[in-house]
């Protein structure tokens, strides 16, 4: 085996000296240019978490419901009836902010991948993006490019894209978040997993061809961005979406068939990440040949082959004896299938060019050997001014009208139509709730069942306080799924944070896990997957805090789902909850003031539970005719947008001591704006006060204006043109 | 009776089309592959949605030169009913069984979105259930939507009615608001001169049930059945003669 001068090789690789010689530890010897290349990206932080791994172990992972939880491609929770759902997100920020079509496209493409992985169909896709300053032409370019390219790869598979959010703040100008979460569906019997055993069995490589592309991406998600990051372009991967569905449809008829073993999808590291893996759940061992693999370039190198992250792989282990078996599912739908290999009982990762072991290697090493980064953390010492915020400085408006206006038509709050009509959210027939209301809902066919999806986050609140910021991500999905009918059963999150090695902002990330943690807790909703994305900064700047939560729910009967808009005339529009003074952190604050500070509003996660509890019991007892939660711009958008979707005006009186801006405006958590029959009243009442949550009734559904108090006075085909920009 | 969809590498849409006839309508429907060339004992063809091959080159441009191809032409030409939706509309144009072309979407992108149709002839196996003039709502999800044809073809297709559907409002007025794509004449189906073959670039298959946002795509597939149970009762009845 070859060995050379590593010294500037294990710098450019992003591994510290303490690696290297944890690395010359478990081989016993010098790694060479291949082992250490396959080292680099598996110990990279994007594939070993080493930084954040210490953290995540706060969330809880476990419930009844949950079959599977976090340390396979994707995350199972049993939905009853023998059926099950799978769930994960996934981060595509660095290569999407060098390659903003490609690197979105590959995302999708490597979250649908790691759901079919388990033996899940992919029902559902849904994406969460943060773009810089909305007016700023590289935000145009890179919000373009994601848009496209979700809508590209996304479409062509055949899997609806139902819902997501778009964000812009100029904290992601030169980082951008793309976060994809994807939900599958499977039968209990049908889940597969990723794991290699049994002496003798082959290993099989399925799909596209490899070539060199992507090489080493693992590592460049893994640093931070600068100007030469552009030279990074061949570290992103190009994605082909018809060889997706094709694998897609290969891979589900593996399901129930007794000799397939395992199944895995080659994502991030490639060959070296989907092997080692398998082989380190497995217990057991691999050797595999280099010169098996279809390639689809010349004069690849095994350093190449085993780092290159060609898109549209999978590999899958199967009794010996069977190979036939698996090419003929694969010979039908076109795609390549060769034997690279078989799996061993001693717990090496071996690899041969032609029979000559180029790499030999612990495979538990490389899967989970990493060693872990323990680091402590400390608030920024700006934070406590940043938190100052003298509301007796801030002048309270003349023109409420022309506020609300503004706040309508500011890019946060602004519909989103124009952006999620670029995909297909209605094949495969099970969209109930489309995207543009609180959650998108699908049914269960053959059930009276439903799922509601949601993805929520607030980078700001986290900014000025992450512990608090996470645990409203975390109410805000739940609240969102309350809202729908639909009862919050599991997370999967993405934190998107800066650069760990710095203690302020490790600090932040602690601090938002802990408040994830404890928020998934209360509202019983455990993590059963996830993914970090860190170092996502460049000049010095990291973005905000940013975990993103990715929610799902279920619904018993889909006859009772509920929908925004107001519906009927005189109906009564009541609020579930309480409206405080609190201005910090809020879209109002920063649109209409320019200023991002204060304290974020105050959750209390148990007052939180009890409202939602309230309105989706209200909800299955067919008290309700519509459903919104206040969040961004408060009370005043929340009822705006359920005017302009019900095209019917509201007349509304509130009495109360705070400000007005702040009761119009203002982004207090744990309230959802409800309308209903009259008759209905008493019977909500009644259970709102068996929760002991407060209510009270705001005015109704009339006319053809929405009029709060003697402030806001505005048709709602004003509302509408502003709020669909099409004034 | 019995109902073949056709499935090419990348159709998407072949489930949902499978699922309206089999579960809503609760009639015999079978999956064909594209590799299967004998389409003996289907009453009726449908040519699904979806992006097959990738839609490499043009729309429909390679699944046209699929095995099952062949077949579906004669099958047409012998005066089978084949019903092409979005991809299989475009497929049905790049094999010759119908004229014109789909081209990009005039917004250059793709879109998917609930809108209107009117029936413009109900004189076919696809809309002898509907009323002339009625209006469908009815979804579509397209970027390659924009139906082009020369002038001499246009009137040829006004000539011989067949248009079959137009985008329109909701109150059935036909506007440029109304057409999402810029297809010529706001045509957004058409027939074969025979009136056997229909492409149509919405998705009926999708709207089969209220809870989906409209039911209105059962008129097209009851069509289909009425016209198929009328002529097997014909074919019955000319047999006792």
């Amino acid at each position: 085996m070859k060995s050379f001068n590593q010294e500037k090789f294990w710098k450019k690789w992003n591994l510290t000296l303490e690696e290297y010689e944890k690395i010359k530890e478990y081989l016993q010897r010098e790694p060479n240019e291949v082992e250490l290349g396959m080292y680099s990206v598996m110990w990279s932080e994007h594939c070993s978490y080493k930084n954040s791994k210490p953290l995540l172990k706060l969330f809880p992972n476990s419930a009844e419901w949950v079959l599977q939880g976090p340390g396979e491609n994707a995350g199972i929770i049993d939905i009853g009836d023998d059926q099950v759902i799978a769930m994960k997100i996934e981060s595509h920020n660095h290569p999407s902010a060098i390659e903003p079509f490609q690197g979105a496209a590959t995302g999708i493409g490597g979250i649908v991948r790691d759901i079919f992985a388990m033996g899940a169909r992919p029902i559902a896709l849904l994406d969460s993006l943060r773009f810089g300053d909305f007016n700023n032409s590289q935000t145009k370019y890179l919000y373009k490019g994601v848009i496209d390219g979700i809508s590209f790869y996304g479409n062509c598979i055949g899997v609806p894209t139902v819902g997501g959010e778009t964000v812009f703040s100029s904290s992601y100008q030169e980082n951008i978040l793309v976060n994809v979460m994807c939900v599958g569906y499977a039968k209990k019997n049908e889940i597969l997993r990723a794991v290699a055993r049994g002496e003798g069995n082959s290993v099989i490589l399925i799909g596209a061809k490899t070539g060199r592309d992507g090489i080493g991406g693992a590592s460049f998600a893994s640093a931070e961005l600068d100007e030469s990051s552009d030279e990074d372009r061949p570290a992103v991967q190009i994605g082909d979406p018809f060889s997706e569905k094709l694998l897609i449809e290969a891979c589900l008829e593996l399901r129930g068939l007794d000799y397939v073993i395992g199944l895995q999808d080659c994502g991030a590291a490639g060959l070296t990440s989907s092997l080692c893996e398998m082989a380190s759940r497995g217990d057991g061992g691999l050797d595999i040949e280099l010169s098996k693999v279809p390639k689809r370039e010349e004069g690849m190198n095994p350093f190449e082959i085993m780092l290159s992250e060609s898109q549209e792989r999978m590999i899958v282990v199967v009794k010996k004896g069977k190979e036939e078996e698996i090419k003929k599912i694969f010979d039908k739908w076109g795609l390549d299938s060769a034997v690279i290999g078989r799996v061993t009982n001693d717990r090496k990762f071996r690899v041969r060019d032609k029979g000559e072991i180029v790499a030999d290697i612990p495979a538990k090493s490389l899967a989970e050997g990493a060693p872990v980064c323990r680091r402590k953390g400390k608030k920024p010492d700006i934070l406590d001014s940043v938190n100052q915020l003298d509301l007796s400085k801030i002048p309270q408006p003349d023109d409420y009208n022309q506020v609300l206006l503004q706040l309508l038509g500011s890019p946060n709050i602004i519909n989103k139509e124009k952006i999620y009509e670029h995909y297909d959210y209605m094949v495969r027939n099970n969209t109930i709730l489309p995207p543009g209301d609180d959650a998108a809902v699908l049914r269960i066919k053959g059930t009276k069942k439903a799922i509601a999806l949601t993805t929520d986050g607030n980078g700001r609140y986290c900014y000025l306080d992450p512990l608090m910021g996470g645990k409203i991500a975390v109410a805000e999905a739940a609240r969102n799924l309350s809202c729908k009918g639909a009862l919050p059963r599991a997370v999967t999150d993405c934190l998107n944070f800066g650069n760990p090695e710095k203690e302020t902002i490790y600090w932040q990330l602690e601090e938002a896990i802990k408040g994830i943690s404890e928020a998934c807790r209360v509202l019983q909703t455990p993590v059963i997957s996830g993914n970090v994305s860190l170092y996502n900064e460049s000049k010095e700047e990291a973005i905000y805090p940013t975990p993103v939560i990715g929610m799902v729910g279920i619904i018993e009967d889909y006859n009772h789902i509920c929908s925004m808009e107001f519906k009927n005339y005189n109906d009564l529009i009541v609020l579930l909850g309480k409206n405080k003074e609190e201005l910090g952190g809020s879209e109002y604050l920063k649109v209409i003031h320019n200023l991002e500070k204060g304290i974020p509003p105050q959750i209390d996660l148990l007052k939180e539970q009890a409202v939602q509890n309230v309105c989706r019991e209200a909800i299955k007892k067919e008290l309700v005719s519509s459903a919104h939660d206040c969040s961004e711009g408060g009370l005043a958008i929340a009822l705006a947008e359920s005017c302009i979707k019900g095209e019917k005006g509201a007349k509304i009186e509130i009495e109360d001591k705070i400000r007005s801006d702040a009761l119009l405006f203002g982004e207090s958590q744990s309230r959802i704006i409800i309308s209903l029959n009259p008759k209905n009243l008493s019977s909500l009442q009644e259970i709102a006060d068996k929760y002991q949550v407060p209510l009270l009734v705001l005015g109704s559904v009339e006319g053809e204006e929405l009029n709060i108090n003697w402030l806001i006075s505005i048709k709602v085909d004003q509302l509408e043109k502003v709020w669909k920009g099409t004034k | 009776m019995k109902f073949g969809v056709v499935q090419f590498p990348g159709s998407t849409c072949d489930y949902d089309c499978f699922y309206a006839l089999n579960d809503v309508l609760k009639v015999d429907v079978e999956y064909i592959w594209h590799k299967q060339t004998n389409l003996e004992g289907y009453d009726g063809i449908f040519l699904p949605g979806g992006f097959t091959y990738g839609d490499y080159l043009r729309v429909g441009a390679i699944a046209r030169f699929s095995p099952v191809m062949s077949a579906v032409i004669d099958y047409a030409t012998a005066g089978g009913l084949v019903l092409g939706i979005c991809n299989g509309f475009q497929i049905l144009t790049e094999a010759g069984l119908l004229p014109g072309a789909l081209m990009r979407n005039n917004s250059l992108h793709f879109i998917c979105k609930y809108g209107y149709l009117r029936v413009e002839n109900n004189q076919t196996p696809y809309t002898n259930s509907c009323k002339g003039g009625q209006v469908l709502k009815i979804p579509i999800a397209h970027g390659d939507g924009n139906y082009y044809i020369d002038d001499h073809g246009l009137s040829k297709l006004i000539k011989n009615n067949q248009i079959i559907f137009r985008y329109c409002e909701k109150n059935g007025e036909i506007t440029s608001r109304a057409n999402p794509n810029g297809a010529l004449y706001n045509i957004a189906g058409l027939c074969n001169k025979e009136g056997n073959v229909l492409g149509m670039m919405p998705h009926p298959e999708r709207c089969m049930e209220d809870c989906l946002g409209s039911s209105n795509g059962k008129y097209i597939f009851n069509s289909v059945l009425n016209f198929c149970k009328e002529r097997l009762s014909k074919i019955e009845k000319s047999f006792k003669i």
